[in-house]
């Protein structure tokens, strides 16, 4: 394990920069820590924590000068991944006749992800599943994500809604890093999941870490597992939430959820998208655009004239549904990542880990038929 | 969907200069507000004028000619007995009719008047309430002549509006998305207001399409365009309450721009009768 | 207000290219369906496409955007492509107002097809309602191709009323060529006048008539859903089993990829895993509303 002093750090993202990475990391924003562009080490949010519950985020001042003293705000990776929209292409109309030129892919910049929390970096390994383990890969993304260096941060402060623990996520990088840090008082420990990782470590100046250095982060991260703000029974998930698809908790859900679909905009791992044409007066070019779509609008089941889940309920218990079980189906792996951010961001403070323990707890309720 | 174009294939293939369709812009009880957004559209105005014929609009040119019109924008509610008899006519007129703005959709914030009585109010208002010549309710186009279109908003987002136009002239309607705000605010990455301060909020319930203008300059969202996909109206005003609103606040919220939209306003109706309610809606 | 949006409108590559398509001939079939028939526009598509029965494109209108249309043309021709499409929405709206030698975008083939292969030594049934005549009827020019393939075949077909029975504007003339073909056809229409020669009522009420012999039958449904699960009922309680009988979902789809998630059906992507699905595949799913 080695060990990189706060100049340390910068002198590592200095040489990113050099490279011509575009460095994107935690700064505060509107009273919020978002994920952004960053130039240095100083723009990350030093000294700042969070608070952080269902349907509220508050930030908070801490009594240290960590830069990583926050679990997240509602950015993942995948605002830059899978942005929210992507022009796919363009469809030429010229005297009747169609032009559909194959798209180039845009030059993309390379990007150095700082302090992604480990529950993001499962996200992206899930996306990745989608985006580029399908029948038809999309170049874009698979060029983002190869063009792509990232910084992951163990986590030793999560947050209230946090349940990586539960959903063996977190709170330690173990994917798709090339380099984990752990923050302390005085640096980071750090760990290289990568060659690149490993050599950028040396050349930024790190150092064996000691035993009491290495024992501190051991100690911090056991202390995240008891601090973590959720939890979840994820025993027999796919098969609780199949055979409940009549439990009555449904329908007390959708009397509460306001469809506004917030916690599959900042779930760091929903991929559904609408794809829509926007025309120009002269209808002549037709623009193709990729938009970030919700599974709880109304029109997203549009089928021959009619949708197919017309109630809140069905939208729910589909997205719920779908996150913790059906994605099992297609894609081999848990849809959540145990983040906890569909429940900060909600409105209303609707929590997923309450709503799938109030399932089991009454595992095999049937909700009556209204005038039965 | 061909009515805009049916008279005049507007693509260009045929040889010869093809008639292009023949567009008015009417306004009724509104503020100009949405014709606004046309008139400045500046060099997008120029691409429209290129693509129609606009051949009435009071507001940016002095001559005006008869219909019929292959396309009718209009703007403003019925609110006064003259209106009741001009949409008829802009109706007949027009092959294809497309109402713009909360005024026109909802009967805008001069509906207000909906929910009180009348004649106290032009009473208390106006020195002279004889000179006053108007209905009693201020009413949406809908509810007096088929609509073929409606654009929502206060005013009318322009891009919505220019590509709904777009949509027509390639002979189809546009599509129309029921997301909320929330929606849009997400996509561009505003910081909920909700969340992160407590601010009451009306996105999650309102309809896109002004690209969330207000939650991107960090104030709540005040549904000037109307209600979304059916909405939860009772959960979001028992948020507003847990948020520090009083219950008549709360609900206020929605009485605004369009409270005469139905689904808020019988929404409210709906939450008003829920347990430990006593209140109604006036 | 700085604002995150380094993303906005980035040009990436399609990950499925559209070909264009021309229409040459269209069919009205009913009053608010027809078929387009098309041709890919470059030699070397025409050459490179070829489908199976039951796969469908994602057809694409200039400026109104893309919906996925089951081919319903003969998968031993492919080079003359048909879709069979109800004005229904935004996008199918549009179609009415094509006219020939307009030209639309194609992307496919794309989905499950039917299981001819599994049906082969026995017997085929092919059951059809309404619209859902249009993806199966690929599988019946197979099947006639390949008659020797099959024991009986039989197709059923039901229809609000004669005027939206499709592909059959001179029903006699075609069920006279299906018989000669070693094809038993049996159609019905839920309301007729007595000039309809054929059967009265649902499509199930054919299944008697058709003495169909269940150890030996593989049956392919396709209609609205409702339609579906009765169908099957008739099927399964005649002694059919349940991974016999194939059925042919519809969903939203904007991709055809696996990627927009819009076509789920619980666990299945209707866009990939179907839209045909052997009927233990999906008989939990069809019992639930809004799923």
């Amino acid at each position: 394990m080695r060990f990189l002093d706060r100049e340390g750090l910068g002198s590592l993202l200095a040489r990113l920069v050099a490279e011509g990475y575009e460095l994107i990391g935690p700064t505060v924003r509107d009273g919020t820590i978002v994920l952004d562009r960053i130039e240095a080490v100083d723009d990350l949010p030093a000294g700042v924590g969070e608070v952080e519950g269902p349907g509220t985020y508050r930030l908070v001042r801490r009594d240290d000068r960590r830069v990583f003293g926050f679990a997240h705000g509602p950015d993942a990776g995948k605002r830059f991944l899978f942005p929210s929209s992507e022009v796919l292409g363009t469809i030429g109309r010229r005297n009747g006749h169609l032009t559909a030129p194959p798209a180039e892919a845009g030059a993309e910049g390379r990007r150095a992800f700082v302090g992604l929390r480990p529950c993001d970096l499962h996200a992206i390994e899930v996306q990745d599943r989608v985006f580029r383990g399908g029948p038809e890969p999309d170049a874009a993304y698979a060029a983002r994500r190869d063009g792509a260096f990232v910084i992951g941060v163990n986590c030793t402060a999560p947050g209230g809604t946090c349940f990586c623990d539960s959903m063996g996520t977190g709170p330690v990088c173990t994917v798709g890093f090339d380099v984990a840090l752990t923050e302390l008082d005085h640096g980071f420990l750090a760990t290289a999941g990568t060659a690149r990782g490993g050599d950028l470590l040396e050349e930024a100046g790190s150092r064996e870490a000691t035993p009491g250095e290495a024992a501190e982060g051991h100690r911090l991260l056991a202390n995240a597992r008891v601090h973590m703000g959720r939890s979840l029974d994820t025993s027999d998930l796919p098969g609780l939430l199949y055979r409940n698809r009549r439990h009555p908790r449904w329908a007390d859900v959708a009397e509460r959820c306001l469809a506004c679909g917030n916690c599959t905009s900042v779930c760091p791992t929903c991929f559904c998208h609408d794809v829509v044409d926007d025309v120009d007066l002269a209808g002549e070019t037709a623009t193709r655009v990729r938009e970030w779509a919700s599974c709880f609008s109304v029109e997203f089941s549009h089928t021959a004239g009619m949708e197919v889940r017309t109630s809140r309920e069905a939208r729910y218990r589909q997205w719920l549904t779908h996150k913790f079980a059906s994605w099992i189906d297609q894609f081999g792996t848990s849809g959540c990542v145990g983040c906890g951010r569909c429940i900060t961001w909600c409105p209303v403070g609707i929590d997923v880990t309450e709503e799938v323990a109030a399932i089991r707890a009454d595992d095999g309720a049937v909700a009556l038929e209204v005038g039965a | 969907m061909s009515a805009v174009q049916a008279d005049a294939r507007a693509d260009g293939r045929e040889a010869g200069a093809p008639a292009r369709p023949r567009v008015a812009v009417f306004k009724l009880s509104s503020c100009d507000g949405c014709q606004l957004q046309l008139l400045d559209a500046e060099e997008a105005l120029l691409e429209l004028a290129g693509a129609v014929d606009i051949v009435l609009f009071r507001e940016a040119r002095g001559r005006s000619e008869p219909g019929p019109y292959d396309l009718a924008i209009v703007e403003g509610s019925i609110s006064t007995p003259r209106q009741l008899e001009e949409i008829k006519e802009i109706r007949a007129s027009a092959r294809f009719l497309i109402a713009v703005g909360a005024c026109a959709l909802s009967g805008g914030i001069q509906a207000l008047r909906n929910a009180v009585e009348y004649g106290d109010t032009v009473a208390r208002v106006y020195p002279t309430p004889a000179y006053v010549r108007a209905l009693a309710t201020s009413t949406p186009v809908s509810d007096h002549v088929r609509v073929d279109l409606e654009l929502p908003g206060c005013p009318v987002d322009r891009g919505q509006l220019l590509g709904a136009l777009a949509a027509l002239l390639g002979g189809h309607l546009p599509r129309r998305s029921t997301a909320p705000v929330c929606a849009e605010c997400k996509r561009r990455g505003y910081v909920c207001v909700v969340v992160a301060r407590g601010e009451p909020c009306l996105g999650p319930v309102t309809n896109t399409g002004c690209g969330a203008i207000c939650p991107g300059m960090g104030r709540g969202c005040y549904g000037c365009f109307g209600p979304s996909q059916p909405p939860n109206v009772a959960a979001l005003v028992r948020r507003f309450e847990e948020l520090g609103d009083a219950p008549e606040r709360a609900r206020d919220r929605f009485r605004l721009i369009t409270s005469s939209a139905p689904a808020f306003r019988d929404g409210l109706a709906a939450s008003a009768g829920e347990p430990g309610r006593t209140e109604v809606t006036p | 207000m700085n604002v995150v949006a380094p993303d906005l409108h980035r040009e990436r590559a399609e990950a499925v290219p559209m070909r264009i398509a021309v229409v040459r001939r269209i069919v009205q079939e009913t009053p608010d369906t027809a078929t387009y028939w098309m041709n890919l526009r470059r030699r070397a598509d025409r050459l490179a496409y070829s489908f199976a029965p039951g796969q469908f494109n994602m057809v694409y209108v200039f400026g109104a955007g893309e919906v996925p249309i089951s081919i319903s043309s003969d998968p031993a021709r492919p080079t003359c492509l048909a879709h069979t499409v109800r004005a229904t929405g935004r996008v199918t709206n549009l179609f009415p107002s094509l006219s020939l030698g307009d030209e639309i975008g194609v992307r496919g083939p794309f989905g499950r097809p039917w299981p001819m292969r599994e049906a082969a030594g026995g017997d085929l049934v092919i059951v059809a309602g309404g619209l859902g005549f249009a993806p199966v009827r690929p599988a019946l020019y197979a099947a006639m191709r390949n008659r020797a393939h099959y024991r009986r075949v039989i197709i059923m077909v039901g229809a609000r009323g004669p005027q939206h029975m499709l592909f059959a504007r001179r029903l006699g003339t075609w069920t006279h060529t299906l018989r000669a073909r070693g094809v038993e056809p049996h159609l019905t229409v839920d309301i007729a006048d007595d000039a309809w020669p054929y059967g009265h009522g649902v499509v199930t009420t054919l299944f008697d008539p058709a003495h169909l012999d269940p150890r030996m039958t593989t049956a392919f449904v396709c209609g609205p859903e409702i339609m579906m699960r009765f169908a099957v009922h008739e099927l399964l309680e005649r002694g059919m089993g349940t991974h016999r009988i194939y059925v042919s979902m519809e969903r939203n789809m904007q991709c055809a990829a696996r990627m927009c998630g819009h076509c789920q059906l619980g666990p299945a992507f209707v866009c990939a895993d179907g839209p045909v699905f052997r009927y233990d595949e999906v008989a939990e799913l069809l019992e639930e509303e809004e799923l």
